[in-house]
């Protein structure tokens, strides 16, 4: 065992220098027309051999080290507590809903300016990974390409409003229908496929998706986007200094006040609350509703659901479709906010970023999804110097987190219907 | 109402189901038996739609079913319970009998979100039918507990209250006695004549518990490795030499 483990250990840090020396271990000098090989820094080479060490010593002693990380959920003091009763973590969570909804309202009015805008795209984010998880998480299908509804929803409103002139409020519900009509239509021969299948080719989905938009240059302007994209409007009062539209009026003018950016701002945050507000919402009677425990039957015994009568492709493309519709709404959002997409804002790390989200968030649960939306839009920014380690430190959490607590931070607990007693 | 016609079912070399024919009449309990690896689950699996048959017809109320899709052919009329209990076992018991009565709900999402008064009526009406059957079977105290932590009699009692509640026509019953005490065999066999009896559902049943398939089949189905060995009365299939060498003997 012992000698296995060594054998083990020292092929692993091998490979270790095999692969990190070559990449780091030289530099690329060019001296006018010619490139010639030097060694790094003597420090860079002292890293590489030290790394080897590590994965040396980590390879050897793993058992002890994976064992003693698989006590980490015990340490939690929360572990073994009882779950709360239904009522009272109804109670509980709709009180405490109540006041973070609270919070957001007043947020806008005492925050910087850049903290409003940054709580925007976390309020899309919500959006994002509220949708998802009615397909990762109560339908038990795994999307990596959902991204590509968020660029359908983003681009529809672009597109729309650069050759037609549509306006925010009209562009929203078209961009999250359009998603969903593209969810519909590509979820239709795909969810024949299962698990791992499934994954491979949602993933694939959301690459084409991008690389049409890149590639169809005199439709969506390629890899240079679509800019100009106008800001809602309320009541048909703009937003900027000067109004761009015929007809409209301006938001300062109108009530007499000075100009200010923020306004704009603001009414964006106010928008992206409310929207998220809804699809929360939505999502939550959708739990209730015969769909949602359709998704639930079928995740449980697909075999028992057909034989009651479920059609499993109509109950997963439900889902699939409800997901996606929801990532139109959040793009055109993101559309709105931004002024200007390309498809750079939609490449698979966005995917894997929302899905990340809802499984720290514990898969299915509302609150938890939530939470983690909040945390890990924000930590980046918070953190800007470690931007360069920021997938790193995003694995590195993912992979604790898989230890510690695999069902996520709040894990879902339904909310069951409960038979009142007949007298 | 139901005629299976020569049915074969082959997994590659094995012919588990060989030429099987049988039919259900309304208002009738039919039992198929026959040793362990006969075809009997094979055969239900067949006219439930979850395989494909290779060979054979099975007609329900005149028409061709073999070969449609297993949800559609539930949807007709024709909904069966499992050798091994399938419960969604961590839903509740309730939510169980509700699940299978989505077919019958009005699948508008938008009246669901904005909770019309029409879709909470017809979520109030499914509620009653779920209550209806929890109370026929004696669940009514456990329907807000998880269904897999019921015990093993009521899970069975459960998956049956799950089929009655889409008002099937004809019910296919897989060893529904398996593993039940004497008490529990014998509410079941109350339970099963009741519905045929109160709520006028055929009943194909597969069963090695000889008492409850002699007292309550009209007709009895014999198989023996794939083929069909003899069918008649119970009292024929009592007398049945072929039946009493193959199988009744050994017991
Ligand atoms: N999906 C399958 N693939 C291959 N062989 C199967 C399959 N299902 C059943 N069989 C075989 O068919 C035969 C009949 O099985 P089954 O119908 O379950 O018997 P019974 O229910 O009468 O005990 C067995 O030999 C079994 O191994
Ligand atoms: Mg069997």
């Amino acid at each position: 065992m012992a000698a296995h483990n060594l054998k083990h250990a020292l092929f692993c840090a091998i490979v270790t220098l095999i692969i990190s020396y070559p990449i780091l271990g030289f530099n690329l000098a060019s001296e006018g027309t010619t490139v010639t090989l030097e060694g790094a820094k003597t420090s860079t080479i002292v890293g590489v051999l030290l790394a080897a060490v590590v994965v040396f010593l980590f390879q050897l002693f793993r058992d002890n080290l994976m064992g003693s990380l698989r006590q980490l959920p015990a340490v939690n003091p929360l572990a073994n507590r009882k779950p709360m009763e239904q009522s009272k973590r109804l109670k509980l969570e709709s009180t405490l809903l109540t006041l973070m909804i609270i919070g957001a309202l007043v947020w806008p009015f005492i925050a910087s300016r850049g903290a409003v805008d940054l709580s925007t795209l976390v309020l899309i984010y919500i959006m994002l990974a509220l949708g998802l998880n009615v397909v990762v998480g109560l339908a038990g299908l795994l999307d990596l390409g959902y991204v590509a509804f968020y660029a359908v929803g983003a681009y529809t409103f672009a597109l729309l409003s650069q050759y037609y002139g549509v306006s925010f409020w009209f562009a929203l519900p078209i961009g999250a229908l359009l998603a969903a009509l593209f969810g519909l239509v590509l979820g239709f021969p795909v969810l024949r496929l299962r698990g791992d299948y499934l994954a491979i080719v949602t993933l694939g989905f959301g690459e084409i998706i991008r690389i049409l938009l890149n590639n169809m240059t005199n439709l969506t302007g390629g890899p240079n986007g679509i800019g100009g994209i106008p800001d809602p409007t309320l009541f048909g009062m703009e937003f900027g200094r000067r109004v761009k539209e015929e007809g409209n009026t301006s938001f300062h003018e109108t009530f007499g006040i000075a100009y200010s950016g923020e306004h704009k701002v603001i009414f964006l945050y106010l928008i992206a609350l409310v929207l998220a507000v809804i699809t929360a919402i939505a999502i939550r009677r959708l739990m209730r509703m015969p769909v949602g425990r359709a998704w639930e039957a079928l995740r449980e015994d697909e075999i028992a659901a057909k034989s009651l009568g479920l059609n499993r492709t109509a109950v997963k493309l439900s889902a699939f479709t409800i997901g996606a519709f929801f990532a139109g709404f959040a793009g055109t959002v993101f559309a709105s906010k931004q002024g200007f997409i390309s498809p750079e804002s939609f490449v698979f790390l966005e995917s894997a970023i929302i899905l990340a989200i809802v499984v720290l968030g514990g898969m299915g649960s509302q609150m938890g999804v939530i939470l983690a939306a909040i945390a890990v839009t924000i930590l980046p920014e918070l953190a800007r110097e470690f931007s360069e380690y920021r997938m790193l430190i995003f694995g590195a959490a993912m992979v604790l987190m898989m230890v510690w607590r695999p069902q996520g931070l709040l894990p879902m607990r339904r909310i069951h219907i409960e038979l009142k007693k007949q007298e | 109402m139901l005629e299976v016609q020569n049915l074969s079912m082959r997994f590659g070399g094995l012919l588990a189901v060989d030429q099987v024919s049988l039919d259900v009449r309304e208002h009738e309990i039919v039992a198929i038996i026959g040793p362990n690896g006969a075809g009997k689950t094979t055969v239900f699996n067949c006219m439930s739609g979850f395989y494909k048959p290779t060979g054979g017809k099975i007609l329900f109320k005149g028409g061709e079913i073999q070969g449609k899709p297993d949800y559609k052919i539930s949807r007709l009329g024709l909904v069966r319970t499992f050798q091994h209990v399938r419960l969604f076992s961590r839903m509740t018991v309730v939510e169980n009998l509700l699940v299978a009565q989505h077919r019958h709900l009005n699948t508008n999402l938008l009246s669901g979100i904005l909770n019309t008064p029409n879709y909470r009526e017809k979520e109030q009406k499914s509620l009653d039918r779920a209550a209806y059957w929890l109370d026929r079977v004696g669940l009514t105290d456990m329907a807000n507990r998880e269904a897999g932590n019921l015990a093993y009699g009521q899970q069975r009692r459960l998956e049956i209250a799950r089929c009655m509640v889409t008002e099937p026509k004809l019910l296919m019953l897989d060893e529904p006695a398996a593993g039940l005490n004497p008490a529990e065999t014998k509410d079941l066999n109350q339970l099963i004549i009741s519905l045929k009896e109160d709520y006028n559902v055929s009943v194909v049943l597969i069963e090695h518990d000889m008492s409850l398939v002699m007292d309550i089949s009209d007709r009895i189905n014999v198989i023996n490795q794939g083929r069909p060995l003899a069918s008649g009365t119970p009292d024929e299939i009592r007398r049945n030499d072929d039946v009493i060498k193959a199988y009744l003997g050994e017991a």
